[in-house]
């Protein structure tokens, strides 16, 4: 009986250990961000400037929703090495339409699949411009194969960039695990399936910094905000 | 050489000597946009184009940044053509043993050029792009040189009409256009690391006569700057490296303006030498005025080449000086130990 005992109370303690929950939150913005500027460069490509016959698109470095919502946060648990799964994770794509980057700020594992479209009627070079990991240039043409990148050291930020319309960017966070989530339309994030205990919550827009928080996961989940302001 | 011995002057030679430096002239030009429009990476392989071969890429593709890469790679290898022709013309034709060389070493030197502008693209490496630009330069100062030295001037300038330029006026000039090519240098590295506009503002920086380059700072410089262009963020030592450029060019601004005034002493304001110290002053008002200008309009890709071109031309504008000053010199010393030997 106390053999029984014993065990039961060993397996419970194991059970709580193995229980994961999810980090949820929302990034708020505060203030008034910077006007984002018109890109006009496109308007002396003849290819793309055809794309928006009523008006060039501007930058999205600050996409922040009516109700104050910060897009484009990428955030992730600091500390955290060697847990990628990103062989067995999904593809994640990015498309080249209308001659921009969409999305332009992704997150991705170590090892898992990004697959680069395009869905534009004129080439494309897609070059990566990363810090860690070796550099390439492709061409990828209109209706061309898609391309697959993989990347096996973690690094923030890597860029993507088309040298052919100079202004196209997409940038590409790369974790060696899966604890990470990028903010919503609406600054909304979810990071799914967190074991259970204490660590430090990063959040890091790429024009307005980084901002950390201590958290502790516990079966019923964390929720943890953030608010960027300009600097 | 014998300099009493003047070869024959031929005139279809100097000026095709002459067309092919304004072609490399033009090519450095086309570089430039390159450089500026960001596009050097634009068509990823080397020596073919998007997977053709390089003279027969279809024109749908001449768009973008690869107009500008494509258009230079054309005009690149029209130089290449135009110096092989020049190499073997003056091996075949002229009489000078040491200008059939350096026709030799201009062949050299384009091929060089065009190895190691395939290399950066194949390589992805900015950094060669500043070798490549150098040696850009370099090429150019040879072209003019040599288109120079097939001259009528050159050929035909006799000892008794020559009037010898002072050392101290030569050696000044030959100072400030090795400046002038350090400055490129330092411009070429600033332009290929991609941190164009490292200091926004002119005549201040950042605000300050001299900027803050600490890291909370360099973050802030990072954070407000707008990627339209490929840019890179900013280092610390980027910023520096803009505030050297901009006091290399008063340094070099002050030397020119002082070699006119020093000139027009030595040699009289009516020397076609002091006429053309006032014309490269000229140049280097210009340049300066480009020089804030570029960051006055961001960058704008024709103010940035027209900086590039202007700075490449007050390079020659100094380098033919100091080598007609040269030659004017040696002449007059031959002509001298003539008349000791007389006497």
């Amino acid at each position: 009986m106390k053999k029984t005992i014993l065990f039961l109370a060993a397996a419970l303690a194991v059970s709580a250990g193995l229980q994961a929950a999810d980090i949820t939150g929302v990034i708020n913005f505060k203030g008034t961000a910077p006007a984002e500027r018109e890109i006009a460069p496109i308007k002396d490509n003849p290819d793309c400037a055809a794309m928006y016959p009523n008006g060039l698109p501007s930058t999205k470095f600050y996409v922040v929703s009516a109700d104050g919502g910060l897009a484009d946060v990428v955030v992730s648990l600091k500390g955290i090495t060697g847990k990628s799964t990103g062989a067995s994770a999904d593809p994640v794509v990015v498309d080249q339409k209308g001659c921009l980057y969409s999305p332009q700020i992704l997150a991705i594992q170590t090892g898992q699949k990004l697959v680069v479209k395009n869905s534009d009627t004129c080439v494309h070079n897609v070059h990566t411009k990363p810090a860690a990991n070796p550099e390439s240039n492709q061409v990828q043409m209109p209706g061309g194969a898609d391309l697959t990148f993989t990347f096996d050291k973690p690094e923030p930020f890597l860029k993507f960039q088309c040298d052919v319309h100079p202004w196209m960017f997409a940038w590409v966070s790369v974790f060696d695990h899966p604890y990470f989530s990028v903010s919503d339309k609406d600054g909304k994030f979810t990071i799914k399936n967190v074991p259970a205990g204490k660590y430090t919550l990063e959040a890091v827009h790429r024009k307005l910094g980084t901002q950390t928080a201590d958290i502790e996961v516990t079966e019923a989940g964390v929720v943890q905000n953030f608010t960027f302001a300009p600097k | 050489m014998n300099e009493n011995c003047h070869p024959k002057y031929n005139g279809r030679l100097f000026w095709f000597a002459t067309a092919s430096a304004i072609v490399t002239f033009l090519l450095i030009g086309l570089g430039g946009l390159v450089t500026s429009h960001e596009a050097g990476m634009s068509v990823p392989d080397w020596p073919t184009s998007y997977g053709y071969n390089m003279f027969a890429l279809p024109i749908q593709f001449w768009h973008g940044g690869a107009f500008f890469e494509h258009t230079h790679r054309l005009l690149a290898s029209a130089v290449g053509f135009l110096t092989t022709i020049l190499a073997v013309w003056l091996w075949l034709k002229d009489e000078r043993r040491w200008l059939r060389w350096l026709g030799v070493a201009a062949f050299l030197l384009v091929v060089a050029q065009g190895i190691l502008g395939g290399l950066r693209v194949r390589l992805r490496m900015d950094n060669l792009g500043i070798f490549h630009s150098a040696l850009a330069q370099s090429f150019l100062v040879l072209m003019c040189a040599i288109a120079l030295f097939t001259s009528r001037w050159w050929l035909q300038q006799t000892a008794a009409a020559a009037h010898g330029v002072a050392r101290g006026l030569r050696s000044h000039v030959l100072f400030v256009t090795v400046l002038i090519f350090v400055q490129l240098l330092i411009g070429a590295t600033m332009r290929h690391q991609h941190a164009g506009l490292a200091i926004s503002d002119f005549p201040l920086a950042h605000g300050k006569i001299w900027p803050d380059t600490s890291p909370e700072a360099v973050a802030h410089y990072n954070a407000e700057r707008t990627e339209m262009n490929g840019e890179n963020p900013i280092t610390g030592f980027q910023v520096v490296l803009q505030m050297v450029h901009r006091l290399g060019a008063v340094i070099i601004l002050l030397g020119v303006a002082a070699a006119a005034p020093l000139a027009r002493k030595r040699l009289g304001g009516a020397d076609g030498l002091t006429k053309f110290a006032w014309a490269w002053l000229g140049l280097l008002i210009l340049q300066v005025t480009l020089g804030a200008a570029t960051i006055w309009y961001k960058k704008a890709a024709d103010v940035a080449t027209a900086h590039v071109m202007i700075g490449a031309l007050s390079l020659v504008a100094g380098s033919l000086w100091w080598l007609a000053a040269t030659r004017r010199t040696s002449l007059t010393e031959i002509a001298n130990e003539g008349q000791n030997t007389v006497n």
